[in-house]
């Protein structure tokens, strides 16, 4: 139990500093940096991208964006929380029926109906369910609070029982299925299959217009960066912390005095926040919101996408989710068939071989550098360090 | 979160025990962070732990067998027995991890049917067998998380401005000032156990419940970590499990002997090794695992 060699008095109560960890970094540099990074992505997103890329590869990129933003929300949620969520199409799809709804409605204009109501519902007027989604006062906020609401209702039943690991997985993928379901047996008012098709206006302006279409890039790109400006507030901020030490130590940190799935909670209503605006600004820029985008296949993919990209950073799970959408079009267009297999591939390789994803390869060498900083600097306290290694907690 | 249990102003001081009329008084000439709100009209206030005919059973096997025991305000509590005594089932009972009947007051509140973070906000912590600090947070970090039970979302919300004053003389206390910013991961073991001890003192602790603190370690941080419970019972009550037996000689106040989830003997050190039950308990089986570990016969 105790076979250690006794290190000098001193040292075992006030080790030297010099650890393997450098300190933080003063927050005014830190604050620098970040200016400087949101600067570059937006002179990125707004100025290089509409200036090299085609309408037709500006109309993707605002697609892959979309999917970037729901990104952002999962790496809240499983990167910090540690919930993994496969159910996140579920938001993205009530954001984006919220919008698509909307929109429906004022292409077919005061007291007119959805063209497919007609088709296979045989309705003779609007259903009591869809009739608030006209007032955009009512449909914007709802494309929002709506994901919101359902997420802190499942959120506070499924978190409190204590569900998590792999049943809050499986429990989330599930309710994706359920609402696929759901939409295809309500043919007659949700669209069925179709889903929502042929939107040809947003709030005015005719979305076949190019011009229109890339305002639709614009803001996409605006909220994207309004996303992460909050993530990023939230990774620092005091319930950041709290939030990993929940991910690390649930039991813990309910010993400490807090309730954890409070804390959970709140992650999962934000990300499902996220994933509904995203979905919301999905449908202006591909025109479409139907089952086969907000199924079971979708809320997996979203998942693969911030896997790679590493979950666990601010990051990570966007350029993942655009490399990773990106490669699936890219790959798809030369070999058809294939990307299917490719994107399994991926997955594999990145969960056994990097679990952090793409972003800890960069956070490796500046770990390994600082390494070699610190042994350069610090040979003689090496020999102190490896005594306390050699402390083996007993059982 | 911003909720928190209103303690009752001017509150009865429970009378000292153990010269406690030199301890200092943490609230007063001690400017408290502004975003801790109501924080500052919080008395210290010493509190005994009272355990009265507590039992555990797990389907069918009773590990807790009505244990009694009173723990006086500023007390150094020795759990000491064989392994399967119950000590941890015990502790587990206090802190609410399993169902328990009986009762266990902690100054004038009922800890036992209480969910375990609203035992935690009554001034009781404790720590595990296995350390189990935040390895992918600083050592501030893991100190402000545990002093921040109280926060409201506004507070949580924002960024750490600077380092709280308690958590800073917490981290003097255990020794931690110059590893603020270092993953807790990269401690050594022993230095583990005492961020653990720290976060019970930012956590505001009066009760400490200390699982085999001095576990692994050397010679020096038991003496250090022995020195430390010493600085911290002078205005907290503290109930440690150890096996190790010159750790308890050294810094035990009084001693419980637990055996079959029953209570054995209790008294001071030199009453408990003079009791012939507890003797027999630890010598009549010289093969047991629990004897070999305790070392009582020595």
């Amino acid at each position: 139990m105790t076979a250690v060699t006794p290190a000098p008095p001193d040292t075992a109560v006030r080790p030297a500093p010099g650890g393997a960890t450098p300190p933080g970094r003063p927050a005014g540099h830190s604050r620098l940096r970040t200016a400087a990074g949101f600067a570059f992505g937006a002179a990125l997103l707004f100025a290089v991208a509409p200036l090299v890329l085609s309408d037709f590869r500006l109309a993707l990129l605002a697609k892959y964006l979309c999917v970037a933003m729901v990104a952002v929300g999962i790496g809240i949620a499983w990167g910090r929380g540690g919930m993994l969520t496969l159910g996140q199409g579920v938001f993205f799809g009530l954001g984006g029926y919220a919008m698509a709804m909307h929109l429906k409605l004022a292409d077919a204009g005061p007291g007119g109906m959805p063209d497919f109501m007609q088709l296979y519902g045989q309705l003779d007027e609007l259903p009591l369910w869809w009739r608030p989604f006209a007032s955009p006062w009512f449909a914007l906020p709802a494309t929002v609070l709506l994901p919101m609401a359902v997420a802190f209702g499942l959120g506070s039943l499924v978190f409190r029982r204590r569900v998590r690991g792999a049943y809050f997985a499986i429990l989330s993928q599930a309710l994706a299925a359920a609402m696929v379901i759901l939409l295809i047996g309500q043919q007659g008012t949700t669209g069925g299959t179709n889903g929502l098709t042929d939107i040809k206006g947003f709030f005015g302006y005719d979305l076949d217009d190019p011009v229109n279409q890339r305002m639709v890039y614009f803001i996409i790109a605006g909220a994207l960066l309004a996303l992460l400006a909050l993530a990023r507030q939230l990774i620092h901020s005091r319930y950041g912390e709290l939030l990993v030490a929940v991910r690390d130590g649930e039991e813990r940190v309910r010993f400490l005095g807090y309730d954890p799935a409070s804390v959970k909670l709140v992650a999962y209503v934000v990300a499902a926040g996220m994933a509904g605006l995203a979905g919301a600004l999905f449908v202006p820029a591909v025109g479409i919101i139907s089952p086969a985008l907000i199924g079971i296949v979708p809320s997996i993919e979203f998942v693969i996408g911030v896997a790679v990209g590493g979950r666990a950073t601010l990051l990570g799970p966007v350029l993942g989710a655009v490399a990773v959408a990106w490669a699936r079009t890219a790959l798809s267009e030369r070999f058809p068939g294939t990307w299917t297999y490719l994107q399994g591939l991926l997955f594999v390789v990145v969960v056994a071989f990097l679990p952090g994803g793409l972003a800890s390869l960069w956070a490796l060498t500046r770990r390994r550098d600082a390494a070699a900083r610190s042994v350069r600097r610090g040979r003689l306290s090496l020999g102190r360090r490896r005594t306390e290694r050699t402390e083996v907690p007993a059982a | 979160m911003s909720e928190r249990t209103e303690r009752s102003e001017g509150h009865e001081r429970m009378p000292s025990q153990h010269g406690m009329s030199e301890r200092t008084e943490r609230s007063e000439g001690h400017e408290r962070m502004p975003s801790r709100h109501g924080m500052s009209e919080r008395t210290e206030r010493l509190d005994g732990l009272s355990v009265r005919d507590v039992r555990v059973s797990f389907d069918g096997f009773t590990a807790v067998d009505g244990v009694s025991l009173e723990v006086p305000a500023g007390d150094i509590r020795f759990l000491i027995g064989p392994n399967g005594a119950g000590k941890t089932t015990l502790v587990d009972a206090i802190t609410g991890l399993v169902r328990a009947t009986g009762s266990v007051r902690f100054g004038d509140e009922e800890l036992l049917g209480r969910p375990v973070h609203r035992i935690s906000r009554l001034g009781i912590g404790r720590t595990f067998q296995t350390s189990t600090v935040f390895e992918e947070l600083s050592v501030l970090q893991n100190l402000d998380i545990a002093a921040g039970a109280r926060r409201s979302w506004a507070t949580l919300a924002r960024r750490r401005g600077g380092v709280p004053d308690e958590i800073a003389a917490a981290l003097e206390t255990i020794g931690l000032a110059d590893r603020a910013g270092h993953l807790a991961g990269t401690l050594a073991h022993g230095q583990k156990q005492w961020l653990e001890i720290g976060m019970l003192l930012v956590q505001d602790a009066r009760l400490l419940l200390l699982d085999e603190p001095v576990a692994g370690m050397s010679h020096e941080e038991r003496d250090a970590t022995g020195a430390l419970l010493e600085t911290v019972s002078r205005d907290r009550t503290v109930v440690v499990i150890e096996h190790d037996m010159d750790f308890l000689r050294r810094f035990a106040r009084s001693v419980t002997v637990l055996h079959a989830g029953r209570v054995l003997s209790e008294g001071t050190v030199a009453q408990v090794q003079a009791d012939p039950r507890v003797q027999e308990v630890y010598l009549g089986h010289p093969v047991d695992a629990g004897s070999a570990r305790t070392g009582l016969e020595a």
